[in-house]
């Protein structure tokens, strides 16, 4: 068992090396694997040089650092309410995300406001920011009233359906130009990635996974359920506030600057699950990282491969795997 | 070991159980029965200390459950409740395991010892060969015993269960309960279990907690048989 364990290690870390040097060598331009590694250390063509270090590599490390933070954020949710389909999703945290930009990309030209691509970039980021704190504020509070996790979830739920419906208003009203911005933003786009934006990128979800490592123990004492884990010296609500703060640094930050990427987070700790056969989160959660940067990693490359947003492939490759657990799990209550 | 107080203690607006109080010493079992919402899961909880009381006191070792941390409280009550768990991959070792999590650092780390102890609650409740199954693969008397082994771990000397016969055909009710006695006669542990089952109430504990709303009775397994009072509130002849 715990050999499978190691070896299943391995093989992960080798997986997201390999699709990382891949990721590098695929676009539009190819570069032969071989010559990725001398484009890194400058020892290439500038051109070759350029397009890998400056435009790859950011792409590259966006989708590594944020497949993993997702995964994790994602495996959180899902041992935190006790449900398999939980996710940053379902609580409402993208949604309010979405608010954030849509207000942002939307709202400002109705105002009559303009400013420079600079703004702009920064200014999505942060509008999907403060969306996402504010949706789990709500909630944090909300949770503090009431300690039924099933109420949380339906509204999470409700705030979603609310958002939505304000965020379509915003559309209806929209100009075809400002409009067209925020589609793309909702597709996800690894490429709109700064480097500045990848320093506060790995800045915050380095901050998310320290807490999210904080939060091990009180996930797996949770896994028996919360009167069992209070029975056992836990205090639930600050490990819920653990995991909430865990999990906007980590999926609100990804949401922040790579637009809403679905089912990484909802659909690979299932697969870490199916892989290690195990359910610690000391080894679930350091797999679900590992293979959240493999899966986005692979996922961005079959997206510059067909010229496709990244969205629209997590979620291809991802529904069936939700499917087969729902498919699965006939007890889901 | 268990002291109750003169405690009153409801539900809502419900008052359940009011001027009650009973003690349980060291290495007794005692069953605790009463109808249907008259207050046996309001009492454990309370005696967990996951539920408020109105008035009164609960001491547990002597202290009052009132002054003592969620640590503290850890270290003193083991419960089994009526959740019932069935993780897919979450082996029996495992979920044993997490008995031991007062004791382990931040992580959840175990130390040698800590191993020990859950291979000897797993060894107590009969389940070593079970240690390696997960426990969607399990029924419900072996799960039941798991959870019990979970309490051993955590190395309290009290155990409460909240209906830990449910869900379970007569003979796994009577291997439950034989196995919650002699645990408590061999490991001197305190064990209060609320339970519908008369006979095992009974014959298979030492003394018997009976909760007739407002009041709350407790005498010694034989003086109940006799008394009448089974009789009374349940309008059964108990047959044994």
């Amino acid at each position: 068992m715990k050999s499978r364990t190691a070896i299943l290690f391995i093989v992960l870390s080798v997986a997201v090396l390999l699709l990382f040097a891949a990721d590098l060598a695929v676009g539009s331009v190819r570069v032969p694997l071989g010559e990725v590694w001398s484009a890194l250390m400058g020892d290439a063509d500038a051109a070759t040089v350029k397009i890998i270090r400056e435009i790859r590599l950011l792409k590259a490390l966006a989708a590594l650092i944020a497949g993993a933070a997702l995964a994790v954020s994602g495996l959180q949710m899902q041992t935190l309410f006790r449900n398999p389909l939980a996710g940053p999703y379902v609580l409402g945290i993208s949604a309010g995300a979405s608010l954030g930009v849509a207000l942002f990309i939307l709202g400002i030209p109705l105002l009559g406001a303009a400013g420079g691509a600079f703004f702009a970039s920064f200014g999505i980021a942060g509008a999907a920011w403060i969306g996402s704190a504010a949706v789990l504020t709500v909630i944090f509070v909300v949770s503090r009233r009431i300690k039924d996790i099933m109420v949380i979830l339906i509204l999470g739920m409700m705030f979603s359906s609310g958002v939505g419906a304000v965020v379509q208003i915003l559309q209806y009203l929209s100009r075809e130009d400002s409009l067209k911005t925020f589609v793309i933003w909702t597709m996800g786009s690894l490429g709109e990635v700064t480097s500045v934006q990848l320093h506060l990128l790995w800045i915050a979800v380095a901050a998310g996974g320290v807490a999210a490592l904080f939060s091990v123990k009180p996930l797996n004492l949770l896994l028996l359920g919360e009167q069992y884990a209070r029975t056992m010296g836990l205090d639930v609500r600050r490990s819920r506030m653990l995991v909430f703060i865990s999990t906007t640094l980590l999926s609100g930050t990804v949401t922040a600057f790579c637009g809403p990427i679905g089912f990484i987070g909802l659909a690979v700790p299932h697969v870490a699950r199916m892989l290690f056969r195990n359910a610690d989160h000391r080894i679930l959660m350091p797999a679900s990282a590992l293979a959240g940067s493999a899966v986005l990693l692979f996922c961005d490359m079959i997206s510059k491969w067909l010229t496709l947003p990244v969205n629209t492939i997590t979620a291809l490759l991802g529904i069936p795997v939700v499917v087969w657990v729902v498919v699965r799990n006939k007890s889901i209550s | 070991m268990i002291r109750v107080e003169d405690i009153t203690a409801g539900y809502g607006s419900r008052i359940l159980i009011e001027h009650g109080s009973m003690r349980l010493g060291a290495g007794e079992t005692a069953a605790l029965t009463g109808r249907n919402g008259s207050g046996k899961s309001t009492l454990l909880r309370a005696l967990g200390g996951l539920g408020a009381i109105r008035s009164g006191d609960i001491l547990l070792g002597g202290r009052s459950i009132a002054s003592m941390t969620p640590q503290q409280m850890a270290e003193t009550v083991a419960f089994v409740t009526t959740e019932r768990v069935r993780i897919a991959n979450l082996r029996c070792r495992d979920v044993v395991a997490l008995g031991r999590a007062p004791y382990t650092n931040w992580i959840g780390r175990m130390q040698r010892e800590d191993a020990l102890i859950v291979e000897h609650s797993l060894a107590s409740v009969g389940m070593s060969d079970y240690a390696d199954r997960s426990l969607d693969s399990m029924s419900d008397g072996e799960c039941q015993r798991i959870m019990i082994a979970r309490a051993l771990a955590q190395q309290t000397p009290v155990i409460l269960l909240d209906e830990p016969t449910s869900f379970l055909d007569l003979p796994t009710r009577y291997e439950i309960c034989t196995l919650l006695r002699e645990l408590a006669h061999n490991e001197g542990k305190t064990i209060l279990y609320s339970t519908h089952e008369l006979d095992i109430a009974l014959n298979l504990c030492d003394s018997v907690v009976m909760i007739d709303s407002p009041h709350l009775l407790h005498l010694p397994a034989a003086d109940m048989k006799n008394s009448g009072i089974v009789e009374r509130l349940f309008g059964v002849r108990s047959g044994v």
